[in-house]
């Protein structure tokens, strides 16, 4: 083979193998995307669907399109107060994962090497079944008649306190979202806290820094980029639940996903629908903007910066 | 053991405790001889038994064995190809797509496909899940083989070759050994996203086309029930037979 011929032949399988898997992704991905930001500006169809981006007549082509979606979602106050109640949600979950990850991965660091694996495989692998029976498993914890709430409620009546309802509430959504999501924090903490020098520990140890001054002065600041990508993690799926707040949650603890669903499965408002999905990934953007670049001004931030 | 390392101990075991003893609840339960999922009053296999004549419950799963083995043949083709390309070539556009979809929230692949899907005519059923499936399972194998060739020094191809190999050879004697584990666990990783797959599935699917979990869900819906707790068990076990195969097959590329 000549030099030039195989030359040739390189730009081919260049071609085939960078083209083909793009193509299948333009298909599959960024396609059904640009489709979805089009049908923001769509008309919905009589029974469900949208209605065409076009009509034609004798005067020639028109274009039948609205802004009609983004009013109704920005005018409308029980938009923006699911919206805003998402957010409270999704904040809470990563705070209170943070607030189980931390002692977890440290316990993990410090463990001895050799079960180090084993413990990290152990968060993991709850992870690996079937997500809609961990969120099943709550649901009959919390549950009226489970041992759980029952003795929960034998206890507040000891304090004279009234019966509570877990299941379909608030709480029952933040408790599954957190139960979902925890492993994600976890793991990113875990790779940070591993890189950490055991010295410094010690040297605030010995200069009398009591466990939690340590923790606060020391562990915390230098685990930032470790929270940040924990937090990302958690928090962008944890705004787009639909399946969680769905089966945990009642009417009050519907979120940005329901809506969506709602706007496709029942309302049949697809446009709309389309429009209120746009806004949820515009708002993830934003927030995974905002997080990395306040992280980047963390003292930890910068020292870790790679 | 000095406090603050006992007090650590405790919080990582109170931790373990909420990630397992749920999941444990549901095991225990579906060998509960109660209609409720409140007190243990005898040992029974009956809602196992039950199962095995809940025909909805067979054909969801027949379907999603069926869903699951398509969309693992499909990305594990198309995803070996997109890692080959990733780590031979700078490909700014592959890179963005393979990469961009795992961070976009189930629900919006979900209503995005489910539009696109409408407006080309496809019909909704299997096929429409076997397309919406391979979506983001590409990514995951593009991204698993990709690792695995990152580790293969690019000069043993060239020196394959000046020994005198065929191109076709120096592919299978160098490229193929360090690029099987990638592909393994890639086909599982694809297999177990697909086969575990619910709010993406939940709008692809329509009306007429059940699968494990959407059977699951609709169950869930109606009432609670020990069946669920026999599903969830039979799942749990089954997923666990896949990540040890895993492990055992690939070693490496399961670490995290």
């Amino acid at each position: 083979m000549t030099r030039a011929g195989s030359l040739q032949t390189e730009a081919v399988k260049r071609r085939l193998l960078v083209g083909l898997p793009t193509l299948v992704l333009l298909v599959l991905f960024a396609a059904p995307t640009l489709i979805m930001v089009l049908a923001t500006f769509q008309f919905p169809d009589d029974f469900g669907g949208l209605a065409p981006a076009w009509y034609s007549d004798s005067d020639g082509v028109h274009l039948d399109l609205t802004l009609e979606n983004y009013e109704r979602f920005a005018g409308e106050a029980i938009y923006l107060k699911i919206f805003w109640r998402s957010l409270v949600y999704a904040t809470l979950t990563t705070l209170f994962c943070a607030a189980l990850a931390y002692p977890l991965a440290m316990f993990i660091t410090r463990a001895p090497s050799r079960i180090r694996d084993l413990l990290v495989l152990l968060v993991i692998l709850p992870f690996w079944s079937n997500f809609l029976i961990r969120v099943y498993a709550w649901m009959s914890i919390l549950g009226p008649r489970s041992l759980f709430t029952e003795g929960l409620n034998g206890l507040l009546g000891w304090f004279g306190l009234g019966p509570v309802t877990l299941l379909f509430t608030p709480f029952a959504v933040i408790v599954g979202l957190v139960y979902v999501h925890l492993p994600f924090m976890v793991l990113p903490l875990y790779a940070n806290l591993c890189r950490h020098d055991p010295a410094w520990l010690d040297a605030a140890r010995d200069l009398g820094a009591s466990p939690w001054k340590t923790f606060v002065g020391v562990t915390l600041p230098m685990s930032v980029p470790g929270l940040v990508a924990g937090s990302l993690l958690v928090f962008i799926p944890a705004l787009g639940a639909f399946a969680v707040p769905d089966i945990l949650g009642g009417a009050q603890g519907a979120m940005i996903g329901n809506l969506i669903s709602d706007q496709f499965l029942s309302a049949r408002d697809w446009p709309f629908g389309s429009t209120i999905a746009v806004a949820l990934t515009l708002f993830v953007v934003f927030i995974a903007w905002l997080m990395t670049a306040v992280a980047r001004r963390l003292p930890g931030g910068a020292a870790h910066a790679r | 053991m000095p406090a603050r390392s006992r007090a650590l101990w405790f919080a990582a075991m109170g931790v373990y405790a909420f990630l397992y003893l749920p999941l444990l609840i549901v095991i225990v339960f579906s060998f509960n001889d109660s209609r409720l999922n409140a007190r243990w009053t005898g040992f029974t296999l009956d809602w196992y038994a039950k199962l095995l004549g809940n025909q909805q419950l067979l054909t969801a799963a027949w379907n999603s064995l069926v869903i699951a083995l398509a969309v693992t043949l499909i990305s594990v083709l198309v995803g070996t190809i997109a890692g080959i390309a990733l780590s031979r070539y700078r490909a700014r556009a592959l890179s963005l797509l393979v990469v961009t979809p795992m961070a976009v929230p189930d629900i919006l692949t979900g209503v995005s496909l489910l539009v696109f899907f409408v407006m080309i005519h496809l019909t909704l059923g299997m096929q429409s899940v076997i397309l919406a499936h391979v979506s983001f399972c590409i990514s995951f194998v593009a991204i698993v083989v990709r690792s695995a060739l990152t580790n293969l020094d690019p000069h043993l191809v060239e020196a394959a070759r000046d020994l005198g190999a065929t191109p076709f050879i120096a592919f299978r004697k160098v490229v193929m050994p360090a690029i099987t584990p990638g592909i393994v666990a890639g086909a599982l990783l694809a297999f177990t996203l697909s086969i575990d797959d619910f709010v993406i599935t939940f709008f692809t699917a329509g009306a007429g086309t059940t699968t494990l979990p959407l059977q699951v869900y609709s169950m869930i819906k109606v009432s609670i029930t020990p069946e669920i707790n026999a599903v969830s068990t039979l799942l749990m076990v089954m997923t666990l037979s896949l990540v040890v195969l895993a492990s055992r097959l690939a070693p490496e590329t399961i670490r995290t």
